[in-house]
């Protein structure tokens, strides 16, 4: 499923894939924890696991000095995945401090959302004038749909951690990935309001989540097909700027990335400073086919 | 003593024509050096052809917002900019009422408003968008606009004071540049804090820009039953009548929603 030799840098006349411009770089995204996650979900387009060392940690010095190059570049928002992000010792101290900069969305698995952890986080909330949002995975609103994508006995912890965020009065953002069938159509998204509702989120916030047919998820349903690419297509200016890419960029220990779906791809790193990384990205991996086609974009 | 420029901003209007009117009066009796309307005059509300004469005949100054690009190049919906299917489903019942109820010689006029307008008072270079001075239907809510960006914003597009509107909510940002942001809320519905008022904002410019919020107490229960009688959902109404936002509300940023009953 590699596309065909994609030259790195400039645009080349001879492009088979279009190009997307850097129009901004409005979101920083940080794999804080690096591919090392305390779960094992079979949809992971990374294959985060326990094990998985592919990109390590970031520190809190080191997110402190990309904090200091945004500051140049007018960055507006910054995403913290992994991994689960909370396996990151330094996580609450790394939030405080970007918190101080701009609104901050966390992507969790709701595993170590202890009671006290969930207050500490209200209490880092309510000091900054800027958003912080807890997004939570899940994959279903019941055990037999969540668990065999999660692992066992993964929806009575992540249900835990929902309840102890919303006892501390945080409202989270529930994501759900499409390998739950349900969250595809309106009937199974007014089931799974329903269902926040009743957990104790009277103002359920749900996203729903496209797969990318790489990393674990091509074993679990499928690869992607050799159609599904952007080989040869024409970009309009309104489609480039709809793409995450033309405005974000992710930084892992390995350097800094396009974007966050794409961090295991090699040609995908674009440089080392953020600023050096600010040019045109060449759009040729079926996971860009994705976010084209169904206008994904990882933001909430 | 330095001469004081006292300019009011309205934020979207939405077909509200009983605030309007409450504010234009307002502004009369409290004198001002001008009005500027920053768009989206329609949508939401009940009989969108009564906003426009109401605007030309107070002598307001206007922007296309995005409904009025959308309504004046025939777009099938309102480009509010929702991501949210629910969101869109709202979205998409004010816009077709709106659209269907807007005669045509105001959709062209619609077309021949600037998008942005830029002028200079007090020695401050001022500028008008709707959205953000880089996107129409861009949202600047206020916990999601940090200062670094905003320093940016408006050092790209050569302004020291930035007015727009587009989310809804009102708030203002100091910068350490001295520039200033304002995002001057919505005359359309209340403002998600279950009061019934809604606002417009108020800039005084001398040696310095002051700003007020100033709130519009106005006969809601009049367009609450306007809309119950031109059959648009019920949970608009409600939010008219309760100050809570019901619909179109799955945009806000966290902080914003944790303030929201809904």
């Amino acid at each position: 499923m590699q596309p065909a030799s994609a030259p790195a840098g400039a645009v080349s006349p001879k492009a088979i894939f279009p190009f997307v411009p850097s129009v901004s770089l409005d979101t920083l995204w940080f794999q804080v924890a690096g591919t090392l996650c305390n779960l094992k979900c079979t949809h992971c387009f990374i294959s985060c696991s326990p094990t998985n060392n592919n990109h390590e940690m970031l520190t809190l010095a080191e997110v402190r000095e990309r904090l200091r190059e945004a500051t140049a570049l007018g960055v507006r928002e910054y995403y913290f995945t992994g991994g689960e992000p909370f396996m990151n010792v330094e996580m609450m101290a790394i939030i405080e401090e970007t918190l101080r900069q701009g609104p901050v969305s966390v992507l969790t698995n709701g595993l170590l959302l202890t009671p006290e952890r969930c207050r500490k986080l209200k209490r880092l909330s309510d000091q900054s004038e800027y958003s912080l949002d807890i997004r939570i995975s899940i994959d279903g609103y019941t055990p037999e749909v969540n668990d065999p994508i999660r692992g066992e006995g993964t929806f009575g912890k992540i249900l835990a951690g929902i309840r102890n965020l919303a006892d501390a009065g945080l409202n989270p953002c529930v994501t759900v990935t499409e390998a739950c069938g349900e969250a595809a159509n309106a009937q199974g998204r007014t089931k799974f309001l329903e269902w926040m509702r009743g957990i104790g989120l009277p103002r359920p916030r749900l996203k729903i989540l496209s797969l990318f047919r790489i990393g674990a998820e091509e074993q679990r349903l499928r690869a992607y097909e050799s159609w599904e690419s952007l080989r040869g297509r024409h970009l309009q200016e309104d489609e480039a700027e709809k793409l995450q890419c033309s405005s974000c960029r992710m930084v892992t220990s390995k350097g800094v990335y396009v974007c966050p779906i794409l961090i295991d791809e090699p040609r995908a790193r674009m440089g080392e400073t953020l600023e050096e990384t600010l040019r045109p990205f060449e759009l040729a991996y079926s996971a860009c086919f994705t976010c084209h086609e169904y206008g994904v974009t990882c933001r909430t | 003593m330095t001469e004081t420029v006292r300019i009011d901003f309205f934020g979207g209007i939405y077909n509200n024509a009983h605030a309007l009117r409450a504010a234009i009066a307002d502004v009369r009796r409290s004198g001002s050096d001008g009005i500027y309307a920053l768009g989206d005059f329609g949508g939401f509300g009940p009989h969108p052809d009564r906003i426009f004469p109401l605007l030309l005949e107070a002598g307001v100054a206007v922007i296309q917002g995005n409904y009025e690009e959308s309504l004046s190049s025939g777009a099938e919906d309102c480009h509010c900019g929702y991501t949210d299917p629910r969101d869109n489903h709202f979205a998409q019942i004010s816009y077709d009422y709106t659209s269907a109820r807007t005669s045509a010689q105001w959709k062209a006029w619609m077309g021949t408003l600037p998008k942005t307008r830029r002028f200079e008072v007090a020695g401050r270079k001022v500028l008008l968008v709707h959205g953000s001075p880089r996107k129409i239907n861009e949202f600047l809510w206020e916990s999601t606009s940090p200062v670094i960006f905003l320093e940016k914003l408006l050092r790209d597009h050569d302004a020291d004071v930035l007015v727009c509107t587009h989310t809804g909510l009102h708030w203002r940002r100091r910068l350490p540049s001295g520039r200033l942001v304002v995002n001057a809320g919505v005359l359309g519905r209340p403002a998600n804090d279950g009061q019934t008022n809604v606002w417009y904002a108020r800039l005084t410019f001398g040696r310095d820009v002051e700003v007020e919020f100033v709130p519009v107490v106005y006969d809601y229960e009049a367009l609450a039953r306007e809309i119950e009688e031109e059959k648009l959902p019920p949970a608009f109404a409600e939010t008219i009548r309760t100050g809570w936002w019901t619909t179109c509300l799955e945009i806000l940023p966290a902080k914003e929603r944790e303030k929201g009953n809904f």
